[in-house]
C-alpha cells in the first residue's frame, strides 16, 4: 500500500497489485485523491437535489444540540421524481449515541411529520440526516428504521465539523453486499448532490451573503438604488473580466477557446439592433408613463391627508 | 423630485416602543420564502409563526414555522393545538420556543386589514415586543427582498383596548392614518457556520445570481398589477367619503328639522296657553328623530392606511425606475 507523495496522503489507497508506487494517473495526469473521486464515481441511483433552506436547517439544529452529543440527526421531506429526488424541508430528531447503543425518538418524529404534513401535504420523508463528516455502525441501525419509513432512503450528511477545510454535503443510498446466505452487509454508495434554488431563494442567498462580508455579520436590508449600484457593479466586474480575456487571446498570451467564443457571439447578438432614435423615443415614452404615476400618487396622498384633516374637524 | 414623507408608516427616529430593531436569522428569511413559493400560489396569504428572544432592546428572531392554510374541510382544525404542539416539540431540539410575532404574505401591498390589525392587536397585548413581518414575494422576485417588519403604535393600541372605534374616539386620540402603523427596521445576522455554508454556496451554485434589478421592461406586468390595485383602493376610499358625506348632510338636516318641530312646538305652546288649553307634553324629541349611524371610522382609517402604504411603495418604485431609465439615457448615444 503506497501513499502520493504530493497528495499528501489523502489519495486512495490501492493494492500493489493494481499500481507501482504512485497511485495511477487519469488521462489528463490528475492524481486519483478521494475527492476527485467522489466527483467522477459512476453513481447508481437519484441525483439529489436541496435546497439552501434544508441546509441551513441542518447547520441549526448543529448549533442547538445538547450537551454531550458529537452530531445532530433528523428526517428529510421532499419529492421523488424517476431520476431525482428534491429536498425541500427537514427537521431534527432528538437522540442520544453512546459507544456502544444508539436511541432516536420514533414518536417524536412520527409527530413532527404529521404537524409537517398539515402545513405541505406533498413532501414525504424521503431520508434522514446527520451532521459529521462520516458513517458510523450506528448510522445503519439508524437508516435500517428509516427503511421503514421510505422506500429506499436517502442518507445526507453535512460535514460541521469542517474537515478537509469545507463544508462537505454528501447523499448516499444503501446498498446490499457481500455474499448473500452468508455474511451480508450494507454498503453506502454516493450520489451526486446538486444544489437548486427558487428564483426567490436566489435573491434571499444573495443578500444574506452579504452580511457575510462584514465584520459583525450582519447586514441591514438596503435600499433599492443601494441594490442597483452593486448589481451594476457586479455587471461591470463580469464586463471587465470578459475584456481582459480577449485582450489576453487577441494578444497571444492564452489560446482561444471556441466555445468561450460562440457564448462571446451569443453574447453580442443578444442587443438588440434599433436605430438610436426609436430607442430615445422608447425610453421617452417609459419615462412619461412613469412620471404620470408619480404624480398620480402625489395627488392620491394630498388627497387622503386632506381627507383626513376634514374629517376630524 | 418632491420630497417624500413617509406616510402611514411613521419614521423610526420616533419610537418609543420597547423593540427598536429586529435581528433575523437567514435560516427564517429562507423559511419565509419557502413556504410562499410551496404553498403560496393559490390564495393570497400564507401565515406563520415567529420564534425568538428579546435581548435589550433588540427582537432577535431565531426560527419560524409555518401556519397550515385554511381549509372549509377542516373544520375541526385546531390552530392553538397545532401551535401547542409544534412548539412542544420544538422545544426537545432546543429551539427557541418563545412566541415574539407571526409573519404574513402580502400580493401587491395590500395587507392592510381588520384581521391583520385584530391578530396585531391580540399579539401585542399578550406580548408587549410582538410584530408582525410582511414578505412581498412579487418585488423580491423582482430583485430585493422585500421584508418589513410592523407593530401598533401605542395609540392605536389604548383604541383597539376600548374598541371605540367611533369618530370621537379616533379624534381623543388624534390617531391618523400616518400613526397606525410603526416600521422597525431589520438586520439579518448569521452565525458563523451559516456563513461558511453560504461561502460554499457560493463556489458550488450553478444557477447565475439574478439581475432582475436590472431590467428596464416595466411592461412587465408588476406596474400595470399595482396600479388596478391602487384604483381599487381609490375607489374603496372614495366610497367611503360618500358615506362619509351623506352621514353628514343627514345629521345637519336632521338638526334642522328637530329645531322646525321645536319651534313648531313652542308656538303652539304659546298659542294653547294664551288660549287657556294645557300645553302639549313635551314628547321626547330624540325619540322621534333618530340620529342617523355614523359610519365606522376604523375602515375608513384602515383604507386609508392601506392607501398610502402602497402608495410609498409605488412612488419609491416609480423613482428607481425614472431614475435607472435617466442613468441609461447617458448611454444610448454612443
Amino acid at each position: 500500500m503506497k501513499y502520493c507523495p504530493t497528495c499528501r496522503g489523502s489519495c486512495v489507497k490501492l493494492s500493489s497489485s493494481l499500481a507501482s508506487t504512485l497511485p495511477p494517473q487519469t488521462s489528463r495526469g490528475r492524481h486519483l485523491t478521494r475527492d476527485f473521486l467522489w466527483k467522477n464515481m459512476a453513481v447508481y441511483g437519484p441525483v439529489v437535489k436541496i435546497h439552501p433552506v434544508v441546509l441551513a436547517s441542518i447547520a441549526d439544529s448543529y448549533e442547538r444540540r445538547n450537551e454531550g452529543a458529537t452530531r445532530v440527526i433528523g428526517t428529510i421531506l421532499g419529492t421523488i421524481d424517476k431520476h431525482s429526488v428534491e429536498i425541500t424541508n427537514c427537521f431534527s430528531v432528538p437522540h442520544n449515541e453512546s459507544e456502544d447503543e444508539v436511541a432516536v425518538d420514533m414518536e417524536f418524529a412520527k409527530n413532527m411529520y404529521e404537524l409537517h404534513k398539515k402545513v405541505s401535504p406533498s413532501e414525504a420523508i424521503v431520508g434522514w440526516y446527520a451532521t459529521g463528516f462520516d458513517i458510523t455502525e450506528h448510522s445503519v441501525l439508524i437508516h435500517e428504521y428509516y427503511s421503514r419509513e421510505a422506500q429506499n432512503p436517502i442518507h445526507l450528511t453535512l460535514d460541521t465539523t469542517l474537515q478537509n477545510g469545507k463544508m462537505n454535503v454528501r447523499a448516499y443510498v444503501s446498498a446490499q453486499m457481500g455474499v448473500p446466505g452468508k455474511t451480508v452487509g450494507v454498503m453506502f454508495t454516493p450520489l451526486t448532490v446538486k444544489h437548486i434554488y427558487y428564483d426567490t431563494e436566489r435573491i434571499g442567498i444573495d443578500l444574506l451573503h452579504t452580511t457575510c462580508a462584514s465584520p459583525s455579520r450582519t447586514n441591514g436590508l438596503t435600499s433599492d438604488l443601494a441594490q442597483v449600484g452593486t448589481s451594476a457593479a457586479r455587471v461591470q466586474d463580469m464586463l471587465t473580466t470578459v475584456l481582459a480575456y480577449i485582450e489576453d487571446v487577441l494578444s497571444g498570451k492564452v489560446i482561444a477557446d471556441n466555445s468561450v467564443g460562440r457564448c462571446l457571439m451569443d453574447l453580442l447578438n443578444k442587443v438588440p439592433f434599433i436605430p438610436a432614435e426609436d430607442f430615445e423615443s422608447m425610453l421617452n415614452s417609459n419615462i412619461n408613463d412613469l412620471l404620470m404615476v408619480t404624480y398620480l400618487t402625489n395627488l392620491a396622498q394630498a388627497q387622503i391627508s386632506l381627507n383626513e384633516k376634514l374629517v376630524v374637524l | 423630485m418632491a420630497s417624500r414623507k413617509e406616510s402611514g408608516v411613521s419614521s423610526s427616529n420616533t419610537l418609543d416602543s420597547p423593540v427598536k430593531q429586529i435581528q433575523i436569522e437567514g435560516l427564517v428569511v429562507l423559511k419565509i420564502i419557502k413556504h410562499y413559493q410551496e404553498e403560496g400560489q393559490g390564495s393570497e396569504v400564507v401565515q406563520g409563526v415567529l420564534l425568538g428572544l428579546v435581548v435589550e432592546d433588540r427582537l432577535e428572531i431565531t426560527n419560524c414555522f409555518p401556519f397550515p392554510q385554511h381549509t372549509e374541510e377542516d373544520a375541526d382544525f385546531d390552530e392553538v393545538q397545532y401551535q401547542m404542539e409544534m412548539m412542544r416539540s420544538l422545544r426537545h431540539v432546543n429551539i427557541d420556543h418563545l412566541h415574539v410575532g407571526w409573519y404574513q404574505s402580502t400580493f401587491y401591498g395590500s395587507f392592510v386589514s381588520r384581521a391583520l390589525l385584530d391578530s396585531q392587536f391580540s399579539y401585542q397585548h399578550a406580548i408587549e415586543e410582538s410584530v408582525v413581518l410582511i414578505y412581498d414575494p412579487i418585488k423580491t422576485a423582482q430583485g430585493s427582498l422585500s421584508l418589513k417588519a410592523y407593530r401598533l403604535t401605542p395609540k392605536l393600541m389604548e383604541i383597539c383596548k376600548e374598541k371605540d372605534f367611533s369618530a370621537e374616539g379616533l379624534k381623543k386620540a388624534a390617531v391618523g392614518y400616518e400613526n397606525m402603523f410603526e416600521e422597525v427596521p431589520i438586520v439579518i445576522k448569521n452565525s458563523h457556520l451559516i456563513s461558511v455554508l453560504l461561502w460554499e454556496l457560493e463556489e458550488k451554485s450553478t444557477v447565475p445570481s439574478k439581475h432582475e434589478l436590472l431590467s428596464l421592461s416595466s411592461s412587465s406586468s408588476h406596474l400595470e398589477k399595482s396600479l388596478q390595485m391602487l384604483m381599487d383602493r381609490v375607489d374603496d376610499m372614495s366610497q367611503d367619503i360618500v358615506k362619509f358625506n351623506t352621514f353628514s348632510r343627514n345629521t345637519s338636516k336632521q338638526q334642522q328639522q328637530k329645531h322646525q318641530y321645536i319651534q313648531r312646538r313652542q308656538q303652539e305652546n304659546t298659542q294653547r296657553q294664551s288660549r287657556g288649553e294645557p300645553p302639549l307634553p313635551e314628547e321626547d324629541i330624540s325619540k322621534m328623530f333618530k340620529p342617523p349611524q355614523p359610519p365606522p371610522r376604523m375602515d375608513t382609517l384602515l383604507i386609508a392606511g392601506g392607501l398610502s402604504v402602497v402608495l410609498d411603495k409605488h412612488l419609491i418604485q416609480c423613482d428607481f425606475r425614472t431614475l435607472l431609465i435617466r442613468r441609461y439615457c447617458w448611454f444610448v448615444p454612443e
